[in-house]
């Protein structure tokens, strides 16, 4: 998916899509849509293109591909075949039990974590529980200017994969297309203050 | 012919009431020295009585999938020989090799006075080869299934031990997923009244726990099976009264799916514990405070991370005789979830536990400090297996690589035998190990070291060192060359996704004829690499039991 494409019109999709949404956010959803102000903001890395010229360094290029390559370590960490297969249907049960968990990343920091989004209310507690796990100020939204102010902007990658400042969508609907989180700092933050 | 699989005679263990002459022991004991990798044939020419017999057959890598499936270490041309030497052979322990049902039945009918089964980490049978075991062996004191590759196809095999059977001692079949005809169990277990160690399965209830052990009260290892809730009051209180007449129990395990409800009916059977498994339940800190009230005499545990650094301070308060300690990962694969445990824990438990001498702990921090003061505490570590699960992580602190906290580890334990390595590590590491490690026999090292001198100080230094295990590291051929010598005098080395070349290997190979040099290929790598490397010693030159997969390079 292109950044900077905004979507319209779609409202026929996503009426008749079949989507797997917890109980309670089906509703929410529709109405959602059918109100929505598209500010998809393209990051500046989902415009660039991989390959020659050369990626950013790699901890950022990991961050941004974090979730396959890290976990898919062959024989790592070096647990034996036997107690993997009897723990995995013990953590598969755990996760589906609890939650909407979203994992966060920041750059710079060495590893994720992950935060179940439905214990928020709304944007005002996320950021500052944003706030505390990261040890910085995240500061006010605004819709014209973003995070202004702050050195860092959380960011989520919707469904879509498109990446989105958060706050730039009402909060059910970046409850039910939030995937996962990502604190960005320095210019990338600034360069978002820009619409669409 | 066969594989060469490591192997150790046991004659000296004292429970064994047959002697043997003397001279007999006395040629074992001067081979036993070398452990040197032998066929069945030459096997059976060097020793010509031999009533027990521990083979051990893959790299330890296999464990995580490193090696492919049909390797080798077929135990079947052993068995083969050993029918024809050594008829009244009675024990067998299996760690890591090949076993098929055949194999298994031909074990059950040609070895008459047969009584100890043990196989660890094996794979390639099913529950009929235990049906066939059970079938025939008439003596049998100890059939011992642990973590094996088992097709588990259902649990009628314990049916097939014969109603005037009665010798059964140990019966480990917690490997086993499929539910186990119980009615047979019962009766097995009742009418085997010298049974001292049972471990069950996750399909026994605890309602049927409860019947086994109202049969068996002379316990002295116990493997639960599921505690899921499922008993009336009544029940509970049967329950409760059968773990209070386990008066003897030294070992308690299994504890699959244990609830905080069900633990305290386990509290009466907890005075002499002095290995506690819960490695495979997943308790939170309280759980495991309110069980180690029970155990004083604890010397080893095995618990998962979902206890926390809290549970390991626990630890270090109320098990003040411990010696051996693993943490488990309950959620290996999952990194961005922030939990488990941290130096924290492992410093609480070595405040505590001042005797604690083998330890493996799998975390996702740890600092260089931490383990200086750990070793501190702690100065009789053997086993030091300390695994920080992202590959290549610094100390999180100071963001300093974790070539000090090996320092201390090494420097301060002057009677490590074994040593695991993790975090991000320079050649300094490896400097400190060669310099210091005087007593050391086994080293795994994974995502580590700068460059060949890393390697290079491992095998100049160390001088006891038997065991070489090398994953993910910048170690070339010059490395590879520079142990020539060593070589012999180790057990085996495994090196893999190094930067090993073939030509490397095809040197190793020529200058030390007595060395087979196995290279496993990854697919569609380059042909140069030598992805996979396993270096053993053998008198008898390459393996003829090699898969396509498995070239093997030889001087002879």
């Amino acid at each position: 998916m292109e950044g900077g494409v905004a979507y319209e019109n779609d409202l026929n999709l996503k009426e008749t899509e079949l989507r797997l949404g917890l109980p309670g956010t089906g509703s929410t959803i529709e109405k959602g849509v059918s109100g929505a102000r598209n500010n998809k903001r393209p990051l500046p890395e989902t415009r660039e293109e991989g390959g020659a010229n050369g990626k950013p360094d790699a901890q950022h290029d990991d961050q941004e591909n974090a979730p396959a390559p890290k976990a898919q370590i062959v024989g790592w960490p070096p647990i034996r075949s036997y107690r993997k297969n009897s723990l995995q249907p013990k953590k598969a049960e755990a996760e589906a039990a609890a939650g909407m968990y979203v994992k966060v990343s920041m750059d710079g920091a060495p590893y994720l974590r992950k935060i179940d989004l439905t214990v928020y209310k709304g944007y005002p507690e996320l950021l500052r529980a944003l706030e505390n796990m990261f040890k910085l100020t995240i500061g006010e939204y605004s819709e014209r200017e973003g995070y202004k102010g702050s050195e860092y902007a959380p960011t989520y990658e919707d469904k879509d994969g498109d990446w989105m400042l958060v706050g730039d969508v009402p909060w059910e609907m970046f409850l039910s297309s939030c995937k996962k989180l990502r604190i960005i700092k320095g210019s990338e933050a600034i360069g978002l203050g820009c619409g669409a | 012919m066969g594989p060469n699989p490591k192997m150790r005679k046991e004659f000296f263990d004292s429970t064994r009431s047959s002697p043997f002459p003397d001279e007999v022991l006395e040629r074992v004991l001067s081979l036993l020295k070398s452990h040197k990798d032998l066929s069945p044939e030459i096997v059976a020419r060097r020793f010509p009585r031999v009533k027990s017999v521990t083979l051990k057959g893959k790299p330890r890598f296999s464990d995580f999938n490193l090696v492919p499936e049909n390797w080798g270490a077929d135990v079947h041309p052993w068995l083969v020989v050993f029918a024809a030497k050594y008829p009244f052979l009675e024990e067998l322990r299996l760690k890591r090799m090949a076993v098929s049902d055949e194999s298994l039945e031909f074990l059950a009918i040609n070895f008459p006075n047969f009584k100890v089964l043990s196989l660890l980490s094996c794979d390639g049978f099913s529950t009929d080869g235990l049906a066939a075991i059970a079938t025939h062996c008439k003596n049998l004191t100890q059939l011992d299934i642990h973590e094996n590759g088992i097709d588990d196809k259902s649990g009628s095999w314990l049916s097939c031990f014969p109603e005037n059977f009665t010798s059964l001692e140990v019966l480990n079949f917690a490997n086993l997923n499929t539910d186990v005809n119980f009615d047979a169990l019962e009766r097995l277990v009742s009418r085997c009244k010298s049974l001292k160690v049972l471990k069950a399965s996750k399909s026994i209830s605890l309602e049927h726990l409860q019947r086994l052990l109202v049969c068996a009260p002379q316990l002295i290892e116990l493997g639960t099976g599921s505690l899921m809730p499922e008993l009336t009051a009544c029940q509970y209180a049967q329950l409760e009264n059968a773990f209070n007449q386990l008066k003897n129990l030294s070992t308690l395990s299994g504890l699959w799916e244990a609830s905080a409800p069900y633990l305290p009916v386990l509290y009466p059977a907890c005075t002499n514990l002095t290995f506690l498994n819960l490695s495979y339940a997943f308790l939170q800190s309280h759980e495991l405070e309110s069980l180690l009230c029970q155990c004083p005499h604890l010397r080893r545990l095995w618990v998962l991370d979902t206890v926390g650094d809290k549970g390991l301070e626990a630890v270090g308060s109320n098990c003040p005789l411990l010696e051996e300690l693993r943490v488990f990962p309950a959620d290996p694969f999952d990194e961005e979830v922030i939990h488990g445990v941290t130096e924290a824990g492992f410093l609480a438990v070595s405040y505590g536990c001042r005797r604690l001498h083998y330890v493996l702990y799998f975390c996702r921090q740890m600092t260089n400090a931490a383990v200086a003061t750990i070793v501190q505490n702690c100065p009789d570590f053997t086993h030091f297996r300390l695994c920080i699960m992202n590959p290549g992580q610094p100390d999180y602190v100071t963001n300093e690589p974790m070539d000090e906290a090996f320092g201390a580890v090494v420097r301060t334990c002057t009677k490590l035998q074994r040593l695991s390595v993790s975090g991000l590590l320079t050649d300094l590491t490896f400097e400190y190990i060669g310099q210091y490690a005087k007593n050391l026999e086994t080293l795994s090292v994974a995502f580590a070291g700068s460059s060949d001198r890393g390697m290079q100080c491992m095998l100049e230094g160390c001088p006891k060192l038997r065991k070489l295990e090398i994953r993910d590291c910048p170690f070339g051929n010059a490395a590879l060359l520079s142990g020539l010598e060593k070589y012999e005098s180790m057990r085996s080395l495994w090196m893999s996704a190094c930067n090993v070349t073939m030509n490397g290997c095809r040197l190793l190979a020529r200058e030390m004829p007595r060395l087979n040099v196995e290279v496993m290929k990854d697919d569609g790598s380059d042909d140069s690499q030598a992805d996979k490397v396993y270096v053993y010693r053998s008198v008898v030159g390459p393996r003829r039991d090699a898969p396509p997969c498995v070239l093997t390079l030889s001087g002879l």
